[in-house]
């Protein structure tokens, strides 16, 4: 469970985030969604302490991750996974050496050990047979797998994707929300999921928030979200013609 | 104000540089990459240029030689002066940090902006360790190598222009070689590119490290890093010389 407690944060006179408040339950996908430049980014990079908070505290089951050095970080660190919008696979490192990469550097692991969980993690992400691919000879789909496989390879307690779908077609997004889902519910991760794709609230949202001009403006379920009449989420998540017409489907039931 | 907060930047980002290793095994292979990148890809650049620095240092001592008073061993002693004090180690450190600066500043700020440098601190690996690290002991390791490389190959290209142009005899060039000959001025050769290693690849790295934007910043950053590792190697060089000769 990670619990945000009063967060703020500013950049110069610009105050991105404004008092956030709320709980990611364990074995559940929460999202975090709200428009470009919202501060969806900035709370998800303060969660994992990539930027410090001004004020407020961030919770991992209990351990406030606010106020400790450097090194308790770190620990906290190896418990968590994350998927990067770009993926942010090591480029000079083969489909299997990237997702080898937090074994070879934090557990004592044989190399066959390596590569079996490696090999299993990538088959896991329905990536097999690509082991010896360098990332720039796989497509985006393929790296956001990468990217995922690497992610859970330490067995993570919390799983960040930072807006999966971006740069994907409609079929691979869809992939990529369903292996999010089936990976949160089979290791029972707490998952954050930064997105503003709608087609993924629909399909994997548990617990949303929405985040509007840095304050927490929303939080609901998937089911919530779409019969609330709030302005602003309406706004949101009604701006795409396909949301008008499942608007009007509700509607006339 | 902004000089020496990037001074304090630069100190502090030195102090996680040389922080404890996670895996001292992974380090290990990390640095033989890296010896491979900045010392043996830059053997090629480093035997060219100075084949032909020896080569025109013996052509121009030899043209400038206008007294008669002067023996013709003088070519050699001057071209094996100018080499061991000042061009194999300052010369080609300085063409190195063009090569082996922009190398790594443009390889760690793509990494920045991939955000393949948050990949690693989300992981809880020290990135500034594990990227930097490795480009320093690489560099300190090599550079000396490379730097006794350049003085052999650039008293060879002397010989070479001397005798082909026939300005002196083989015999004389290397009596001028062994004339006078003091062993510390070897070492002090050998002294500062341990120096100017460090300064190419710590200050190349700050710029790719702090890079922040996109491509064109990694470009802006690849050229700060061989600008001021440029002008550190020509500080550094000023001072140590003060030092050594005084």
């Amino acid at each position: 469970m990670i619990e945000v407690k009063g967060v703020n944060k500013s950049f110069g006179d610009h105050h991105v985030l404004k008092e956030i408040n709320t709980v990611f339950e364990p074995g559940q996908v929460n999202l975090i969604i709200g428009q470009s430049g919202s501060g969806k980014s900035v709370l998800a990079k303060c969660i994992v302490g990539l930027h410090e908070v001004d004020t407020g505290e961030i919770l991992y089951d209990g351990r406030n991750f606010t106020v400790m050095n450097r090194h308790q970080r770190k620990d906290v660190r190896k418990e968590i996974g994350m998927l990067f919008q770009g993926s942010a696979l090591f480029d000079s490192l083969t489909v299997e050496e990237n997702v080898m990469f937090p074994l070879s550097m934090f557990t004592t692991m044989s190399k066959a050990e390596m590569r079996e969980r490696a090999n299993f993690c990538l088959e896991r992400v329905k990536l097999t047979n690509r082991n010896h691919l360098l990332p720039a000879e796989c497509s985006g789909g393929m790296q956001k797998r990468i990217g995922i496989a690497r992610a859970i390879a330490m067995n993570p307690k919390y799983l960040f994707c930072d807006e999966p779908n971006s740069g994907l077609d409609p079929k691979t997004s869809i992939v990529i929300d369903n292996l999010i889902r089936e990976l949160t519910y089979e290791f029972n991760m707490t998952t954050i999921v930064i997105t503003h794709d709608m087609n993924s609230v629909i399909e994997i949202g548990d617990h949303i928030i929405f985040i509007y001009e840095g304050n927490k403006w929303w939080e609901g379920t998937k089911e919530d979200i779409l019969r609330t009449d709030n302005q602003e989420i309406n706004d949101f998540v009604y701006a795409a013609q396909f949301m008008k017409q499942l608007k009007g489907k509700l509607g006339s039931h | 104000m902004k000089v020496i907060y990037n001074i304090g930047k630069y100190v502090m980002m030195l102090k996680y540089v040389f922080s404890r290793p996670e895996k001292f095994r992974i380090y290990r292979i990390r640095i033989f990459d890296e010896i491979e990148i900045i010392g043996l890809s830059s053997i090629p650049l480093v035997a060219l240029m100075s084949v032909f620095m020896g080569a025109v240092i013996t052509l121009q001592t030899a043209a400038n030689m206008d007294s008669p008073l002067l023996p013709v061993e003088t070519i050699g002693y001057i071209t094996r002066q100018s080499t061991i004090l000042e061009f194999s180690p300052t010369i080609i450190s300085l063409i190195l940090a063009g090569k082996i600066g922009s190398n790594i500043a443009s390889e760690v700020g793509t990494m920045r902006v991939t955000e393949q440098i948050d990949a690693l601190e989300i992981m809880g690996v020290n990135s500034l360790g594990y990227l930097v690290l490795p480009k320093v002991v690489a560099g300190l390791i090599t550079f000396p190598i490379i730097v006794i490389l350049s003085m052999a190959l650039s008293i060879l290209g002397g010989l070479f222009a001397a005798v082909q142009t026939g300005l002196c005899s083989q015999n004389d060039y290397v009596k001028g070689l062994r004339y006078y000959f003091i062993e510390s001025d070897v070492a002090y050769g050998l002294v500062k590119p341990f120096f100017f290693a460090f300064i190419i690849t710590t200050i190349a790295s700050f710029y790719g490290y702090y890079t922040k934007g996109g491509a064109l910043d990694v470009g802006r950053s690849s050229t700060k890093a061989v600008v001021y590792s440029s002008i550190g190697i020509l500080l550094t060089n000023y001072f140590l010389t003060q030092i050594i000769l005084t």
